[in-house]
């Protein structure tokens, strides 16, 4: 042990540094990445109980080594490219829809002081980073050299910059409320009790900032992008084996960051629900992160709930949606907004 | 200040080398059996008969300018937010007015026809 400890302080400190970065890295994304292969699971679990089935439940008890299954089975098929496809760009299409999908977590708080980078302009290097996401989609659908797959693409990248104009005006009511771009003051602005979450004032823009984070991870039921039935997958049609899982994580990586992203900014990320409440006492033992993970679970349920329940929109109908009611919405809840904060009206916005 | 940003670019790097390594496995692992039929592109069982990199609609490309034009507009709207409290009424009101000339010109490529769809 000794002998470790010297070794350890032998390198300068720069290198201890940036190693210790890459251990909490590390502490980040392998959970993340088991949440998203049981978040497939609960996927198939959830909607198959929905539609009256059972949903996987021959790999190991009642299912739950499904998901090492899936990955065993993706990794030994081939990686095929198509004849006509720039390979270069091919395969590094699922990289750029990777990357964003987990670099964001580097400046989400998961409790008081639980933050990789606590940066100040938190919000908008994520807001950037989902912006980059797109990339991976237009490039896939171009690279692939395949018809469905450049349709799947065009439809998508529109789809996905329209809501994110919406996205970003509801963000933009949020930082209003809370006069920082800091995710952690975000949330220390909405300290008090249950009725201090920016749910409850910027309702309005809570909704569209969930539905518009749906329609950005091209989820149902705004998925016309992979549409099974007209375009049988569109942009990632042509992938197969691990270049088809990459992308498939990114997108369920996707999901929760837009799920953890809706609990922080409306639902209080981890500070504890009974706040401010008889009962804050009785729960003040249970750690933050414990909060912050359940809201994130809650809300990312949305994702499957609606996936089960709703039919796929047309596409001039997820268009009309983006452009013609979000956005009014928003633009009209800004306004209320920067009137309510400016003169002080209700306590959210002392 | 510009230290707190070494973790978010490593993790960058490590986002990508995630991804990369995936990728690397399957090639390594799977088989790599290409030949004629099976390298085409899928087109529901017919040879591909012209180029995949055809025409497309215009209103792609349209969408794409109007973005670029509200996405600005949120980069504007981002700092103001922020420092609201200490601009007050004034800096409120001017941003209205930023807001206003905004819309207007919503409402007219509303009423042009740029945001239909059918």
């Amino acid at each position: 042990m000794e002998f470790l400890t010297d070794i350890w302080n032998w390198f300068p400190a720069e290198i201890q540094n940036v190693v210790w970065i890459l251990v909490k890295i590390v502490a980040i994304v392998l959970p993340l990445i088991i949440a998203v292969a049981y978040f497939t699971y609960a996927e198939r679990k959830i909607i198959g109980y929905m539609q009256v089935r059972i949903g996987p439940n021959r790999v190991g008890p009642k299912g739950w080594l499904q998901p090492f299954a899936d990955v065993f089975k993706l990794i030994f098929k081939e990686v095929t490219v198509p004849a006509g496809a720039s390979k270069f760009l091919f395969l590094m299409a699922p990289l750029l829809s990777l990357g964003p999908a987990l670099a964001a977590w580097a400046v989400m708080p998961f409790d008081a002081h639980m933050v990789l980078s606590d940066v100040n302009a938190g919000l908008l290097y994520i807001l950037a980073l989902t912006s980059v996401a797109v990339y991976g989609v237009i490039i896939a659908g171009w690279a692939s050299n395949s018809k469905y797959a450049l349709l799947g693409a065009m439809r998508s990248a529109a789809q996905i910059v329209s809501y994110e104009i919406a996205m970003g005006f509801a963000l933009v009511g949020v930082l209003v409320a809370a006069g920082s771009l800091n995710l952690g003051d975000i949330i220390l602005a909405q300290e008090g009790s249950m009725a201090h979450w920016f749910v409850w004032p910027l309702f309005p823009l809570f909704l569209v900032y969930f539905i518009s984070g749906v329609a950005e991870t091209n989820r149902a039921p705004f998925d016309v992008a992979e549409g099974e039935s007209e375009i049988v997958a569109g942009f990632h049609v042509e992938y197969s084996g691990t270049a088809f899982a990459v992308f498939f994580l990114a997108e369920y990586a996707n999901m929760i960051l837009i799920a953890a992203l809706t609990a922080i900014m409306f639902l209080g990320g981890w500070l504890s629900p009974f706040q401010g409440t008889f009962l804050e006492g009785a729960f003040s033992w249970v750690p933050g992160i414990f909060w912050f993970i359940f809201k994130s679970m809650f809300v990312a349920f949305f994702f499957l709930w609606f996936r089960a329940t709703f039919p796929r929109y047309r596409y001039d109908q997820i268009m009309r949606l983006g452009w013609k009611v979000f956005i009014p919405i928003t633009i009209v809840w800004i306004v209320l907004v920067a009137v309510a904060q400016v003169y002080d009206m209700p306590w959210w916005f002392d | 200040m510009l230290a707190n940003y070494l973790p978010v670019i490593i993790f960058i790097a490590v986002g990508m080398v995630i991804g990369a390594v995936v990728l690397f496995a399957g090639m390594l692992l799977g088989p790599h059996k290409p030949y004629g039929e099976k390298n085409t592109p899928f087109e529901c069982g017919f040879e591909a008969f012209e180029d995949a990199r055809m025409k497309f609609d215009v209103r792609y490309y349209l969408v794409a300018i109007l973005f670029i034009i509200f996405d600005l507009e949120i980069a504007f709207l981002f700092p103001w937010a922020v420092v609201l409290d200490d601009i007050g009424v004034v800096g409120m009101l001017a941003m209205f007015v930023f807001l206003g000339v905004l819309v207007v010109g919503f409402i007219y490529e509303w009423k042009k026809g740029a945001l239909e769809w059918e």
